[in-house]
């Protein structure tokens, strides 16, 4: 396995004048949880939509699983897992149709898809509800579900999107957990949030202002660099400055 | 007599399977600036909208600024102001005709009222020829307060406002609520970040339809009834799993850079006994400390307590 999970050099991204992203250069290791934040507006998505091989870059270079963004964008679709805020599951299939679909368009055989179904359903202690409509389930566990179908083929990184927006602090928790035990298993995670303390539970964190990524590295070191007694700070401290705000 | 009054207010939907609100009672005063904090699906919408008089309760009463939500609805409409937590402007009217319309809907003009927004509408100014639909997130949600007040209501209500909004516009946004109090508005906000709980006079905390506490904040971190600790060490990760196999632990989750947690028995020496649990697990760096908590860890705590 290669040691960087995502290589970024001066990736770029313009739509007419307007930079959205602009020569943003890192490297996330393989098995880490990097944290990906920023201000409305300063180009997250848009980096996002890039290294998941969604859209073609301006400039620059990336690699994500190994494989080009610009000529491998098929492969890097099919190594990647990728989970956003909104609940992107069937409403109206059941828990256990849903994995058997998205698990299915990842190319797992009938066996794996029944042994994953199973392994999956318990792990979320949702046997009861294996049947149900996932429409009808409370929102904190569509959200793990979701997580957990979107690492359902193993891939080599999980893409998240504010995947804890909304959600109640225990099962805030609980998905944290599913974060862990996922970086444990090897799969490198990539997440978006709004919440400063979920920023702690990374191991680095990249900020974004307008388009620029102007701090990387783990929570402790930043809060050392700017002084700072939380990530909250860390966060306000270079945010406050940026010209742009979007959604 | 109080802003707002609720009494007993039950409300549910699909023939009566899901359960919304759960015997809701609570009073608002006058002037308060008074937060409704919960997660998604805790029922605090549908409060919005009864109250509002967009929909009726099962059943229960509520009363704002002394009338009735049902019977006097029509008075109700004209005196509060409501933004809904979607964005719900005209977003092929300008920012100018958007608040020129929800102004003359209300019998007023812009100039009538320019006081009360002239802070947040100066912000929005320079695109006031610019479509609704195709402002940032921060610039709609400026607009939509705006609209909410042109009519000086006495009482606003604020569903979620600042949902997915970057922690710096966040605190604009409070910033702007603040100003707003000065002015003897009502304001009812609700919102899921359990941080911003600090920013209200008072607040409801609410899951799944029941309210789990309604207080100050600070009394009802101050009625927390046990001694919480902050636990940290390097590997954090490591530390959360050996600390859940510790057996004088009553809860532990993680908190930020820390893991808070309480202890079933907490006797002079609990803390240095795991302290000394953690070395034997290896652990390096460790870190216990007495803290106080917060609205979350009150929050983490009702809500544990009733399920």
């Amino acid at each position: 396995m290669e040691e960087k999970a995502i290589i970024c050099k001066g990736l770029t991204k313009q739509f007419g004048d307007f930079v959205a992203v602009n020569k943003i250069s890192f490297e996330v290791n393989t098995g880490e949880i990097f944290g990906f934040l920023g201000a409305n507006g300063a180009g997250k998505t848009t980096a996002m939509r890039m290294l998941c091989g969604l859209s073609f870059p301006s400039s620059g270079e990336a690699t994500v699983a190994g494989f080009n963004v610009y000529k491998q964008q098929e492969k890097i679709k099919r190594n990647i897992g990728y989970m956003s805020q909104k609940f992107s599951l069937y409403e109206n299939l059941s828990i256990l149709e849903n994995i058997e679909f998205f698990g299915g368009i990842y190319g797992l055989s009938d066996k794996q898809l029944k042994e994953k179904g199973e392994e999956l359903v318990d792990t979320l202690g949702l046997q009861k509800e294996a049947k149900k409509m996932v429409g009808e389930l409370p929102l904190g566990w569509k959200q793990k579900l979701a997580f957990s179908v979107a690492i359902i083929h193993k891939p080599k990184i999980v893409f998240l999107d504010e995947p804890t927006g909304g959600v109640d602090p225990i099962t805030r928790r609980q998905f944290w957990d599913l974060i862990y035990k996922a970086a444990d298993d090897g799969i490198t995670v990539f997440v978006t949030t709004h919440y400063m303390d979920e920023a702690e539970y990374c191991n680095r964190i990249s900020i974004m202002v307008d388009g620029r990524i102007d701090a990387l590295d783990s929570p402790a070191n930043l809060k050392k660099q700017f002084s700072a007694e939380t990530m909250n700070e860390v966060f306000y401290e270079l945010a406050r400055g940026a010209k742009r705000s979007d959604n | 007599m109080s802003a707002i009054s609720i009494e007993h207010i039950t409300k549910t939907y699909d023939k009566g399977t899901v359960t919304a609100l759960n015997d809701i009672s609570l009073e608002v005063a006058k002037g308060e600036l008074f937060g409704l904090i919960g997660p998604d699906g805790a029922g605090k919408s549908s409060l919005f909208r009864i109250l509002t008089t967009l929909l009726i309760a099962d059943t229960g009463t509520a009363t704002v600024d002394g009338f009735d939500v049902v019977k006097d609805y029509k008075q109700i409409r004209s005196c509060v102001g409501y933004m809904p937590g979607k964005f719900s402007l005209y977003q092929d009217l300008t920012v100018e005709e958007n608040l020129t319309f929800f102004a003359s809907l209300f019998g007023t003009t812009i100039s009538e009222n320019y006081d009360l927004i002239k802070d947040i509408y100066v912000q929005i100014e320079p695109f006031k020829t610019k479509r609704a639909g195709k402002l940032s997130g921060g610039m709609k949600q400026k607009l939509a307060l705006c609209c909410a007040l042109i009519h000086k209501p006495t009482v606003l209500f604020l569903d979620e406002p600042t949902t997915g909004v970057d922690a710096v516009s966040r605190k604009e946004f409070w910033e702007m609520l603040k100003r707003l109090k000065e002015q003897q508005i009502t304001i009812m906000v609700s919102t899921p970040y359990m941080d911003e709980a600090n920013l209200c006079e008072r607040i409801a905390l609410i899951q799944n339809g029941q309210l789990l506490s309604v207080d100050t904040p600070d009394k009802i971190v101050a009625s927390y009834p046990q001694q919480l600790y902050a636990v940290k060490a390097h590997n954090m990760h490591k530390i959360l799993n050996d600390v859940r196999g510790y057996e004088n632990l009553q809860s532990v989750y993680a908190f930020g850079e820390y893991l808070h947690t309480t202890f079933k028995n907490d006797e002079a020496q609990s803390e240095s006994q795991l302290k000394a649990y953690l070395q034997q697990q290896n652990n390096s760096g460790i870190e216990i400390k007495k803290i106080q908590p917060t609205i979350e860890d009150s929050f983490i705590r009702l809500m544990s307590e009733k399920s």
